[in-house]
């Protein structure tokens, strides 16, 4: 009895003996666990270091976009005329393989926020002030290479709207001046989207951003340690490059090991993320791919996921004469702001509620991005090309000459723009109760000669055509 | 001027020679990644139908394929082209339309009856004729250069175009 007492204390020894070795001969003690237990400032043992999960919680995501990355690559196929089915087959037949597709999905949604959110909290916490210029900059081209990833990761979908969206892309580069027909046709990987489109943006997906992104987070992490965690601003205390790096270094005599005093806020908000995720993926599975990409098809309404849906709007809405302005000088004036933010105002009042401006420049941006994919979620502009038809309430009981009027109303696409009681496309003004804005006379003008956006149809209605449109129109009171 | 120490003379042999190896693989990396961007397409004409099967005032969409596709291009070897015929004969005989609007070069659908082209993106509108009539479209569809030879309607290949053409 005691001997197999023994046996077992030293079998349960055995774990810890494991690991010293281990420690020793990989000098992990002077490696890994020294940068683990780098210290952290004092402050966040408080609540305040809930506000510094963030960063962590995108790698962990990070890391999890590359494990199934890695395995949805083992299956899919990067070849025109395979992708969609090898897509279909992950998603429908594969074990597990929509959850596996979903966890990327949802992912690359949970990247694109978490960067955004850890950005927001290290402007308004001022922490890319002085000395730490360069995590921001760094971190400002890690957000760059995420939306890259976004971006293409939608492209690899290979179904009739990432086809399309691969043309309005090169369209939009196009925009660019000088280089603008260059850039399309290195977006298209030669003259036309074809056979060598989608191989190119499946290597930029997998391989080329990846290791753009490797790099950079080697450098932010490095930068990290090397500073150290910004402490939690206090108002009224400003950042002075000629004293901060001495009050910084005592104020770390007195701080806490990151590991585990501090990490474990961030393993138990990675791990909500991570398992949010997973509960999505699982509950709702990978995103439905649309038709298969056939050019030949033109029935196509390409749409972004819905973290770039507010870029698409703001395409849709601005005058067109501004768009090739916008479409190049926009991202450019958002990114150019980005990296000059820490190179503008590297020291000075740090504390959110010094700087009202910096709280605009979160809030306003938020606001209307948040509107703009409203916006986009509508897409009032979109004509409808589809299921056209007048509900029974409009045609019921209407004389011949308005019965064949609402008929044209059809035939004749006044339906893709225009509504009448809920049915038909927003492009154009609802006609509802158009009787009561414009008499007959009217009528007749605006369908024969078009205007403000409206195409002239003179050339493609008879006169016997246009009375009977406007004596049904004249109905709609 | 200072003679060049040892260890300086030895740092700009290395960063020389590091450099020589990044031009030595980088020169045919690159040269091989922009070469399509160079490769002029043929100017060959190709057939999309018997000039029959167009009636007159009609508009028809007719798909063409890439003459030497790359053999895993699948569909997208095809490009789709709106045909219209106006006349009999003569060189006004045929209108060739890329389906791309030319606002962001999503595919434009033929209203046959209203006779206007519609763009799905953004609601770009055409006439029959191609000309802008309505929307945010900054000029009209962009036209195919076409041959009839024999029987057969023939169109010029073209790259993917663009609003600076």
């Amino acid at each position: 009895m005691i001997r197999l007492r023994l046996l077992l204390a030293r079998f349960a020894a055995w774990p810890g003996h494991v690991a010293s070795w281990l420690g020793e001969r990989f000098e992990l003690e002077d490696s890994v666990l020294a940068v683990l237990k780098h210290p952290v400032p004092r402050e966040l043992e408080r609540p305040v270091g809930w506000w510094y999960v963030f960063g962590s919680a995108t790698l962990a995501v990070f890391v999890v976009q590359i494990a199934t990355g890695v395995g949805l690559a083992m299956t899919y196929v990067p070849a025109p005329n395979s992708a969609y089915d090898s897509l279909q087959f992950i998603s429908h037949d594969a074990t597990l393989g929509s959850v596996v597709r979903g966890i990327h999905y949802f992912g690359a949604g949970a990247m694109v926020v978490l960067v955004l959110v850890h950005m927001t909290q290290v402007y308004l916490f001022g922490a890319f002030k002085f000395p730490r210029e360069a995590n921001w900059l760094s971190g400002s081209l890690l957000l760059l290479a995420t939306l890259a990833m976004a971006f293409t990761g939608q492209l690899l979908r290979w179904d009739q709207d990432a086809f399309w969206s691969v043309v309005v892309a090169a369209e939009q580069a196009a925009q660019a001046p000088v280089i603008g027909d260059w850039l399309a046709h290195l977006v298209v990987a030669g003259a036309n989207v074809g056979g060598a489109t989608l191989t190119r943006f499946y290597a930029t997906h997998v391989f080329l951003i990846p290791a753009a992104i490797f790099g950079l987070l080697g450098i932010h992490l490095y930068l990290v340690i090397k500073r150290g965690i910004s402490e939690p601003p206090v108002a009224g205390l400003t950042v002075d490059r000629r004293s901060y790096r001495q009050r910084y270094a005592a104020m770390l005599e007195r701080g806490i090991p990151f590991w585990p005093d501090a990490a474990w806020r961030d393993a138990a908000v990675s791990t909500l993320v991570v398992a949010g995720i997973v509960v999505l993926a699982a509950a709702i599975g990978a995103p439905q791919l649309g038709k298969p990409p056939d050019p030949t098809v033109v029935v196509a309404d390409p749409r972004p996921d819905w973290y770039f849906l507010g870029y698409f709007a703001l395409l849709a809405l601005i005058p067109p004469a501004t768009e090739a302005l916008v479409i190049v000088g926009l991202p450019l004036l958002a990114f150019v702001f980005l990296f000059l933010v820490p190179i503008l105002w590297p020291d000075g009042e740090r504390h959110w509620s010094r700087r009202p401006v910096a709280i605009a420049a979160v809030a306003l941006p938020f606001v209307g991005y948040v509107a703009l994919t409203v916006a986009g979620l509508e897409s009032p502009w979109v004509p409808r090309l589809e299921g056209a038809s007048l509900p029974a309430s409009v045609t019921r009981g209407l004389d011949a000459p308005a019965l064949h009027g609402a008929q044209l109303f059809i035939d004749k696409s006044c339906w893709a723009c225009h509504q009448i009681d809920g049915s038909g496309g927003r492009k154009g003004p609802d006609l509802t109760h158009v009787a009561s804005r414009l008499s007959r006379d009217q009528l007749i003008a605006r369908i024969a000669n078009g205007g403000g956006g409206m195409p002239a149809f003179a050339g493609s209605v008879t006169p016997a055509e246009l009375d009977d449109l406007a004596a049904f129109l004249q109905t709609r009171r | 001027m200072t003679p060049l120490g040892r260890r300086a003379f030895l740092t700009r042999v290395t960063l020389g020679l590091s450099g020589a190896i990044a031009a030595l693989v980088g020169i045919p990396i690159v040269g091989y990644l922009i070469a399509p961007l160079f490769r002029t397409l043929p100017v060959d004409f190709v057939e999309v139908g018997k000039v029959a099967d167009f009636a007159v005032g009609q508009t028809k969409l007719v798909s063409v394929r890439d003459p030497s596709p790359l053999a895993w291009a699948g569909q997208t070897a095809d490009t789709a082209l709106w045909v219209r015929r106006r006349q009999d004969s003569g060189p006004l005989m045929f209108q060739v339309f890329n389906v791309n609007c030319t606002h962001l070069g999503c595919p434009v659908n033929w209203q046959a009856s209203a006779e206007i082209f519609l763009c799905p993106c953004h609601g770009g509108v055409y006439y029959a004729d191609g000309t802008v009539a309505g929307g945010p479209p900054p000029r009209p569809l962009f036209e195919r250069e076409w041959q009839v030879a024999g029987d057969s309607l023939r169109v010029r290949q073209a790259p993917l175009p663009t609003s600076r053409g």
